[in-house]
């Protein structure tokens, strides 16, 4: 494996009473998306904006490309934050030479343009754009400097479905052009779809790291078949592990064709029953847990 | 590259300003309206009662005895007799007597000036030997406008730089300018120049436009006038990055910044001249920039000073600058 393009290294920041960061190891590897998962207050957000350079850790050491961060980084690296307001009465166009201006060097703002679906907004006012319109702008000004590293925190929050499988699509273009990518996303399908690893973040620390598949099928070895409500009798429900969601029983199993042949023996109608596999949704709640965080 | 960066923050930040129609409107119309509000208020009447200027020591000889009982004439003992010649040159005295030397002064274009020697000759007889100045009064417009031009300097200074980081700050947008290779040095000269350019050009404008109507009286040079409104702009916009340097809340900044602004509003002889007034009232206006921005342009204007004649309030207003300057770079945050 080549050597990782940002190698972080125990990294910590506490705050009074908050350990947000609380000893973070990961690489980065070049060309790949990196996904960062955890609940509210996990650390997610705290460990990025150290990387971006935003926060000063208390301990630990970032290198990028084997050396501490520095100016280098800050050129070499976009950076699209969670939310950001853009400055008032300048257009698209003029904000996207605004940021040109501030690096050393830039991707061809006409191609950005294209690619980041812009040409038609161009001329109009940042206060007028749309969610949508908004995300993809600020997404051309993380490119603006050709980044060889991208940082993505929660890309897509708010987008309706379409604008969020357009930039899905954005940043699958961008992953083949051999950028490394950082994101951060309380959306498990996407961090599926784009992320080639993952670590899911909570209290501070990394509670699991890897590929999407290798985490499912390490803490997973079963399945859900999910049945009306109406279609089992309840006195068989205790048999299983079940959980009730919205008038469907699911029952999580790791022998799919005997639990069938049980459930068939109980004369259960299996007409409309649904077999899922284990997705990251239930990973996520598996390792942190169900209760809210605020 | 610290040249590029430094343009392209400037100018989108003048381009912000520019585009921002109901601020710039605002900040072109208020003094405007001031200006207007007080030319037309004063038109006519420039002094309440006579003024007559006597050369100490007053009582040298017991001639003008009788004169100086005269009641509701205002006798003021004067130890400089050349400003005190401007003075009646510029109608700010009616009469100026020198009773040692047995002569007095008078502006044959002063209509106060006439009645308040025809009282004297009515009084003493012509024992003083008359010499005629000449010369246009000085309006109270004449006299406040370079306070209402340095006040106008202040709130855009203030509320423009200071206000305007603060909610930057809080919006995400510097935090977002911190991600980039721009340093705090770059962005907040940006600020200083753009906020410099804005005030210096608006100020021009409204002196200039407004003066098309009134004609101000102006005595000293425009350039000294320039430099000291220039110079008084960088120090209350220093003043501004102070305030502004760690702020997140916009209530807290309009709070703060009004704190700042209305004490050197009333207290800066804008509206009224110090002199006079209670000493601590002196002592404490001695510290606000805004004194001795409209001190120095109005002795420009007013008096014909130079600008060594100002340097005083020019030394303080650097001095100033530089430690305002000082404290905002090095308390300013990002975030």
């Amino acid at each position: 494996m080549n050597a990782p393009l940002v190698e972080v290294r125990h990294l910590v920041k506490h705050y009074p009473h908050v350990k947000a960061v609380n000893g973070v190891d990961f690489n980065l590897q070049a060309g790949t998306c990196f996904g960062l998962l955890g609940p509210n207050g996990a650390g997610k957000t705290t460990t990025v904006e150290i990387l971006e350079g935003i926060l000063q850790p208390d301990s630990g050491e970032i290198l990028y490309k084997g050396t501490p961060v520095g100016q280098r980084f800050r050129q070499q690296a976009g950076i699209m934050f969670q939310s950001t307001a853009l400055q008032d009465y300048i257009t698209v166009r003029e904000t996207l030479h605004m940021f040109a201006r501030l690096y050393p060097k830039n991707t061809d703002l006409e191609v950005l343009i294209e690619r980041c679906n812009l040409r038609t907004y161009l001329d109009q006012d940042n206060r007028q754009l749309s969610g949508g319109q908004r995300q993809r702008l600020l997404l051309a000004i993380a490119l603006v400097n050709d980044p060889d590293i991208l940082f993505l925190d929660e890309p897509t929050t708010g987008l309706d479905p379409q604008a969020r499988r357009n930039f899905w699509d954005l940043i699958d273009s961008i992953k083949s052009e051999g950028k490394t990518i950082l994101l951060t996303t309380h959306y498990m399908d996407e961090a599926y779809t784009l992320c080639d690893e993952i670590a899911i973040m909570d209290h501070g620390h990394i509670i699991a790291q890897g590929s999407p598949k290798q985490l499912l099928q390490a803490h997973f070895n079963d399945v859900i078949l999910q049945l009306p409500e109406c279609d089992i009798p309840a006195e068989i429900l205790s048999d299983y592990a079940t959980h009730n969601r919205k008038g469907l029983v699911e029952i999580t199993t790791d022998d799919v064709n005997r639990t069938i042949e049980e459930l068939m023996a109980q004369q259960v109608s299996l007409a409309r029953m649904q077999v899922r596999s284990r997705n990251l949704d239930d990973l996520f709640l598996e390792l942190t847990g169900k209760e809210l965080r605020t | 590259m610290f040249v590029k960066r430094f343009l392209a923050l400037l100018s989108a930040r003048n381009k912000e300003f520019i585009r921002d129609r109901s601020s710039l409107s605002w900040n072109i119309l208020m003094p405007v309206l001031i200006v207007a509000g007080f030319a037309f208020a004063f038109s006519g009447e420039f002094v309440e009662k006579y003024k007559v200027g006597i050369v100490e020591p007053a009582q040298a000889t017991s001639m003008i005895d009788a004169f100086l009982h005269t009641r509701y004439i205002e006798f003021i003992p004067i130890n400089d007799i050349k400003r005190a010649k401007i003075k009646v040159e510029r109608h700010q005295l009616d009469m100026l007597v020198d009773a040692q030397q047995r002569r007095y002064w008078i502006n044959e274009e002063s209509p106060d000036g006439y009645l308040v020697e025809k009282i004297m000759l009515a009084t003493i007889g012509s024992g003083l030997k008359k010499q005629t100045l000449s010369g246009k009064p000085i309006r109270y417009v004449d006299w406040v406008i370079p306070g209402i031009l340095s006040m106008n300097m202040m709130y855009s200074a203030l509320f423009g730089v200071g206000y305007v980081i603060v909610r930057y700050r809080k919006n995400g947008m510097l935090k977002r300018l911190k991600a980039t290779p721009v340093t705090a040095f770059e962005y907040l000269s940006a600020q200083v120049v753009s906020r410099l350019i804005l005030i210096m050009a608006i100020t021009v404008f409204i002196f200039y436009g407004t003066n098309f109507f009134i004609g101000y009286a102006m005595f000293g040079s425009h350039l000294s006038l320039f430099l000291v409104f220039a110079l008084g702009a960088i120090s209350m916009i220093s003043l501004g990055l102070v305030i502004a340097a760690r702020l997140t809340s916009e209530e807290m900044a309009g709070g703060l910044l009004n704190l700042v602004s209305w004490p050197m509003m009333f207290l800066s002889g804008v509206w009224f001249s110090l002199e006079g007034t209670n000493p601590l009232m002196q002592q404490l206006a001695e510290f606000l920039p805004l004194t001795h921005v409209t001190a120095a342009a109005r002795a420009i204007m007013i008096d014909g000073a130079g600008l060594l004649d100002v340097s005083y309030h020019l030394v303080i207003l650097i001095v100033q600058s530089l430690v305002f300057l000082l404290i905002g770079a090095l308390a300013f945050k990002w975030e």
